[in-house]
């Protein structure tokens, strides 16, 4: 085992603070902790002077509240244990490059990029803790994915004399050539090499190559026939990275049933295209589907881009890394868009299952495949996108959270980006770009290590400590943040590149082949890229998912000055090879070709799938219940439900102020109470906005996935319009994210859904303007007994919308303002209960579990337009108060959320809200039927609003009151509820005070 | 005169184009430096009036917030700020340029500017990153140009380390020599006594903002950037209510750009 030069130890002089709140944290998990010191700890192996060192360690420390020791460790007071956390070798460690960079600057000279300087954390702590009770506490402290750790007892640690010096050095020693393939086998050999990977030389198994046996005689054919050989495994990797599912998305390509083109090309891209034609002249799309973001108009000089992502089996593997690679990630398809646009704001959208369930899973037959627990993956997840986000410096205002028990095994982690970008560069058409023959192909940004290959497999045997881990990724945000100014704000403007794409899923291997279309062929020297340590096999390096790089195809005459633009902003960048215009891809490793194909093949040879569906409607009987007797408890309780409370947790970690853009926040009013969209001014000297929202209803997928889809439509585009959108420039994302895509019933529910999305968006004139989607969202393994089970997501379609504004004055928040306003109800309320968050409250009640019920809303384009039509022109009239879109929770939750969200009363009455037919009490309260929008409007305003509300259906239904008393009246008069501002306040706020 | 201003920026600071936009706004001619470009053209300083560390996340707060940019000054720019300290000119951090500062040890300056940090500003008592608005008083004892004649502001902080700390000494010194610029309040204007959130971090004597003796240096935590506009408040469509019905026109500033409007009128004369 090497060992480093010195090690340094930065402690605390005062209480580190850190300190506390982990001991609290292990306090509330039921550990009996005292008291907890940390040290922060480098490794660092150099040639550096014993004077030198002192003045490496002076960089380290905070003089006033830190100290430090040099190659002699740290003994806080009295402690049981201690506990040293580092990164497993090979895994991105940020804190040493930063380290390792004012250590050069302080030398003036060049230290080993990889090897010279390693961080880590350790933890001492004090308590009556036993063996068991220690290793338990480590496994909450760490990832063994991604971190190692090392435990010492008190005295151990003081012989020991500390942790010492050992160096997590990567020692992996992988061929440096390709292999050939064989491909002259049977089709079950065929089959084999597709399910489990191409065999390495000591027979291993590399992992899926995700291709059916189709793909694979196609394959076989093509070097067979064409070729008269064998393929390289590099050749292979790339061909199933470019055919996989995720790249190019099969099921929605597939001939299905009747419909010959596809679901994508008939129900998403045509809705596009048929909404454009009738749209004519005001048709705002700029650019949809075919670069990594979609891009709208957003004044005669700008466009705004948006691009929503998953990254859900990352995230279930490791929290924090799997979010924050995918925020970070996604805002590569924003700097990535066009000529690189710069994000201006930030999406996120989670769906977990209950953070209080602490009922184990594994993902094998033992313990030492737990899954983590829904509260450790919420925890992480929120933070690595609130490392990625801020860090960046991009605002992120808007999102939602969502809970079900069939989350537990996968949750979904979404993350969006929006980008501004010019129309012209330099007189180009921004979006226009094109790779030409004879540019340079440069990679810029991270270096190469294995991480990510075959990120979405949990090859677990390739985490053994040692080897790095390969199926996580940790995120980089800072090296992303130097590559994306050095394009956005100097490169992009110089004209110092052709085109630019973004490293993503496969690596090298997919965004150098993309370019490629553009020019034609290309010629790469895979030696020539950096690489985080050595011994990394072609292949690996080929199709690597690293993270923070791009691609750019820069002209030979510009290189030199593009290189030299990126040494003087901290940014590595490398020419890896040449655009031609031949029609082949050839990669040499060392001179010697590995990799030659036909780029058509590579890109059109995949055989289209055809695939059978069937659909048999779900029949859940209406459950049957009296009017509960107490609404008043009732309605509390509906107000701190998982999928109702307040996340403003969220919101205040993540900051949406940054960029100076932010105008409608995502808590709103005096009671800071979430809103339902957010509103941005990207560019300080306009006032044009932004409105972002979306909308969610797998609850709704129980009943009918026509109507779920539909309903998610309607809310992302009424959400927008309730903040001041119109629907004349509003457009939506589509993010499938579904399970078991190999049933034939799933594979149904999938087209009702996609139907859907065709009949919704036409209606609207709503754009599906970029989309992605997640096929296999399924949890095959064992339950807390070890018996098998799979846990299959429900279907969920996430409707992102994004509308673009003319004056940002014309936005309204959800909060009532003044005593005595007028409190308007628009549109209809039916007995549409099914799959509402009130059945789900009733069914835990009464059965412990939730009620489904059959009445799912429904939607009525032609119907819900004129009520939004009429909330546009009050809005642009400025004479409504407050608005705020019905959501899921109904009538009661909107009331509710203006109300606290204005900390003042209201006295309402349910009489005269205008509904299909003679309601319950219960159902007018909390059926989520869709179309509607609460509003409250001054008394001078009386008339106007009901002028411009003429052929929409709508009500006076009460008025804001000076004291702090919320009532409601049920249709006979009679009280059903009346409650304090601040009790309802505390309830929707006490459900995740803790987080 | 126009003061001519710089704002840095480079390896993870993130609020310079906004810091940039409003000292336009108020008047200043502002440009944006690369750290890299400064160290190269070192002389840009001498031209310089009015320089700002912005906000942001500089070399990620990687071994603590503004530390290691801290370290790219020490070790490539100190005299070069001396010399420019000692002209009359203005020095303005916010949040991580006031960590910046700090670890620089140009703020509170107390016996003499570049030595070790005197300060710090430590982990938030939430351990958590805080975005949210903040009511603040101002100091009208304080020597510091960017404050005079405010009172009270209504802005934003966003930060995860901000909580001041300064050993008991340090404290009495600066509490003697009014550097405080500014504390966290409630909104009753009233002192908030370390209750978060009216003190979002834990900051002793709820300290927001401290300057130099000179009056000349000043570091923050919250960010006047980002409280240009009346419609950047988190209460501006409930004041545009109010404001119309009675019948007064909507203010077009907010309260931060008071900060930048001092800075440039210490120029103007």
């Amino acid at each position: 085992m090497q060992e480093a030069r010195y090690r340094l130890e930065v402690f605390y002089k005062i209480t580190d603070p850190r300190g506390n709140v982990i001991k609290n944290k292990l306090h509330d998990l039921g550990y009996p902790v005292e008291k907890v010191y940390l040290s922060d700890n480098y490794l660092i192996d150099a040639d550096i002077s014993e004077n030198d060192i002192v003045q490496v360690a002076r960089l380290l420390v905070q003089p006033v509240i830190q100290n430090y020791t040099i190659n002699k460790c740290y003994t806080p007071e009295n402690f049981t244990c201690a506990m040293e956390i580092g990164f497993l070798p090979g895994v991105t460690d940020n804190v040493s490059h930063t380290v390792r960079e004012s250590i050069e600057d302080l030398l003036k000279r060049d230290l080993d990029q990889e090897r010279s300087v390693f961080s880590s954390t350790t933890y001492f702590l004090q308590g009556p803790l036993n063996t068991p009770t220690i290793e338990a506490i480590a496994k909450e402290l760490h990832n063994p994915l991604i971190q190692r750790v090392q435990i010492l007892a008190e005295d151990a640690y003081s012989k020991k004399g500390g942790m010492g010096r050992a160096l997590p050095l990567v020692t992996i020693s992988e061929n440096p050539d390709a292999d050939r393939v064989n491909l002259d086998v049977s089709d079950e050999e065929l089959m084999k090499i597709a399910r489990e990977g191409i065999s390495d030389r000591d027979g291993t198994r590399r992992g899926p190559l995700a291709l059916d046996l189709l793909s694979m005689k196609v394959i076989k054919n093509y070097f067979h026939g064409r070729e008269k050989r064998d393929p390289t495994d590099v050749e292979m990797e790339s061909i199933a990275q470019t055919w996989s599912e995720h790249c190019k998305h099969t099921i929605f390509a597939a001939e299905i049933d009747d419909i010959s083109d596809g679901i994508y090309k008939r129900y998403i891209k045509e809705a596009t295209m048929r909404i454009r034609r009738e749209k004519g002249e005001r048709d705002f799309c700029v650019s949809v589907f075919e670069d990594n973001s979609g891009g709208i108009d957003f004044d005669e000089n700008f466009i705004i881009s948006d691009k929503v992502e998953t990254h859900n089996s990352p995230s279930a593997l490791d929290p924090f890394g799997g979010a924050i690679t995918g925020i970070v990630g996604v805002n590569r398809d924003a700097i990535g868009f066009g000529m690189a646009a710069r994000p201006v704001a930030n999406r996120y959208g989670f769906c977990f299952a209950d953070p209080r369930d602490t009922t184990p899973l594994y993902r094998g037959r033992d313990e030492s495949t737990r899954l983590l627990s829904p509260r450790r993956i919420l925890e992480g997840v929120v933070h690595g996108v609130n490392v990625g986000g801020n860090t960046s410096g991009i605002p992120t205002p808007q999102g939602f959270v969502f809970f079900d028990e069939r989350y537990k095994g996968k949750p979904l982690v979404f993350v969006g980006t929006v980008g501004l970008s010019p129309k012209k560069v330099r007189g180009r058409v921004s979006v226009g770009k094109k790779a030409m023959p004879g540019d340079c192909i440069i990679m810029v940004g991270g270096r190469v290590g294995r991480d990510g290959i075959h990120g979405a497999t949990f090859s677990s045997e390739a985490l053994s400590s040692g080897s790095p881990a390969t199926a996580v990724q940790i995120g980089d945000p800072i090296t992303q943040k130097k590559l994306s100014d050095a394009i956005v704000r100097e490169a992009r403007d110089l004209g110092l590149y052709n085109s630019i794409t973004d490293n993503g899923a496969g690596g090298l291997s997919c965004s150098v082949a993309e370019m490629a279309r553009e020019a034609g062929g290309f010629e790469v020297e895979l030696e020539r890229v950096p690489l985080k340590y050595p011994g990394l096999s072609p292949w690996q390096i080929w199709v690597s998912e690293s993270q923070e790089r791009m691609t750019l195809s820069v002209p030979e005459n510009k290189c030199e000055e593009f290189l030299s633009l990126m040494r003087k902003r901290g940014v590595e960048a490398t020419v890896i090879g040449h655009f031609n215009a031949s029609t082949r891809g050839i990669v040499r490793m060392n001179g010697k070709v590995i990799f030659d194909l036909d780029m058509d093949f590579l890109h059109n040879g995949l055989p289209r799938k055809k695939i059978e569906t069937s659909y048999t409607r779900p029949r859940n009987p209406q459950p049957v219940f009296d009017v509960p007797a107490d609404m008043r408890s009732l309605f509390l309780e509906m107000l701190s439900r998982l999928n109702t409370a307040s996340f403003e947790f969220i919101s205040f970690q993540y900051d949406h102020e940054v960029q100076g853009n932010s105008v409608i926040k995502p808590v709103q009013g005096r009671g800071k109470i979430n809103g339902n969209a957010s509103v941005i001014r990207p560019l300080l000297d306009s006032t044009r906005g932004v409105v972002l929202s979306q909308g969610l209803y797998p609850s709704y997928s129980d009943i009918d996935t026509y109507w779920m889809a539909a309903c998610s439509i309607d809310t992302a585009v009424r959400n927008a319009v309730a903040a001041g959108a119109t629907l004349d420039h509003l457009a939506i994302l589509d993010n499938f994210c579904w399970c078991d895509s190999n049933n034939p019933e799933r594979l149904g529910e999938l087209k009702r859904a996609a139907q859907a999305c065709y009949d919704i968006s036409v209606a609207y004139g709503t754009p599906f303007i970029s989309g992605k989607d997640s096929m296999f969202n399924d949890f095959k393994g064992y339950d807390e007994h070890f018996n098998e089970i799979m846990i299959s997501i429900p279907p969920t379609l996430l409707i992102s919308s994004i509308g673009v504004i003319e004056s940002i004055e014309r936005t309204q928040t959800i909060d009532f303002k003044n005593d005595g306003d007028l409190v308007y109800v628009l549109g209809m309320t039916a007995d549409e209960t099914g799959g509402s968050e009130y059945l789900a409250c009733i069914g835990e009640r009464s059965t412990g579990r939730k009620y489904i019920g059959g009445t799912v809303p429904e939607v009525r384009p032609g119907e819900f337009m004129k009520t939004y039509r009429a909330v546009e022109h009050a809005l642009s009239e400025g004479i409504l108060a407050s608005s705020i879109s019905v959501e899921r929770g109904g009538l009661a939750i909107a009331l509710a959320k203006s109300a606290m969200a204005g900390m003042k009363g209201a006295r309402i009455d349910l009489a005269p809200v205008p509904a299909s037919a003679r309601l319950r009490d219960d159902t007018v309260l909390f059926s989520e039927s869709q179309g509607r929008v609460l509003v409250s409007v001054s008394p001078g305003h009386r008339e106007r609003f009901e002028a411009l509300c003429a052929g929409v259906l709508f009500a006076c239904i009460g008025s804001v009151t000076a004291d702090e008393r919320f009532c409601v009246s049920g249709m006979n008069q009679s009280t059903l509820i009346e409650t304090e501002i601040s009790s309802m306040l505390a309830e929707h706020k006490k459900t995740f005070a803790n987080y | 005169m126009k003061p001519r201003a710089l704002v840095l920026t480079g390896y993870g600071i993130n609020c310079d184009e906004e810091t940039r936009f409003a000292l336009d706004f108020a008047g200043a001619d502002a440009s944006i430096i690369h750290v890299n470009d400064l160290i190269e053209n070192k002389n840009l300083l001498k031209q310089c009036h009015l320089f700002i560390f912005p906000g942001g996340f500089s070399y990620g707060d990687d071994t603590g917030s503004g530390k290691a940019l801290a370290n790219r000054i020490k070790n490539n720019l100190m005299d070069d700020f001396l010399s420019y300290i000692n002209r009359d000119t203005l020095m303005l951090g916010i949040c991580n340029g006031f960590q910046v500062m700090v670890n620089i040890g140009l703020v509170p300056g107390i016996d003499g500017y570049g030595g070790d940090a005197q300060v710090a500003l430590e982990y938030n008592k939430t351990f958590r990153y805080q975005c949210r608005w903040v009511d603040l008083i101002v100091n009208k004892e304080s020597p510091s140009v960017f404050t005079r004649g405010i009172d009270y502001l209504h802005i934003p902080v966003a930060h995860g380390e901000g909580n001041f700390y300064a050993p008991s000494g340090v404290l009495e010194e600066i509490e003697k020599k009014s550097l405080v610029t500014m504390r966290y309040a409630g909104p009753d204007r009233k002192p908030a006594r370390g209750e978060f959130p009216g003190n979002p971090n834990g900051s002793v004597n709820d300290i927001a903002s401290i300057c130099d003796p000179t009056g000349r240096i000043m570091g923050m935590m919250p960010h006047p950037e980002r409280g240009m506009f009346f419609t950047q408040r988190d209460d501006w469509t409930l004041l545009r209510e109010q404001y119309n019905r009675e019948g007064k026109p909507l203010p077009a500033e907010s309260d931060g750009m008071k900060i930048f409007r001092n800075a440039v009128s210490y120029f103007a004369r």
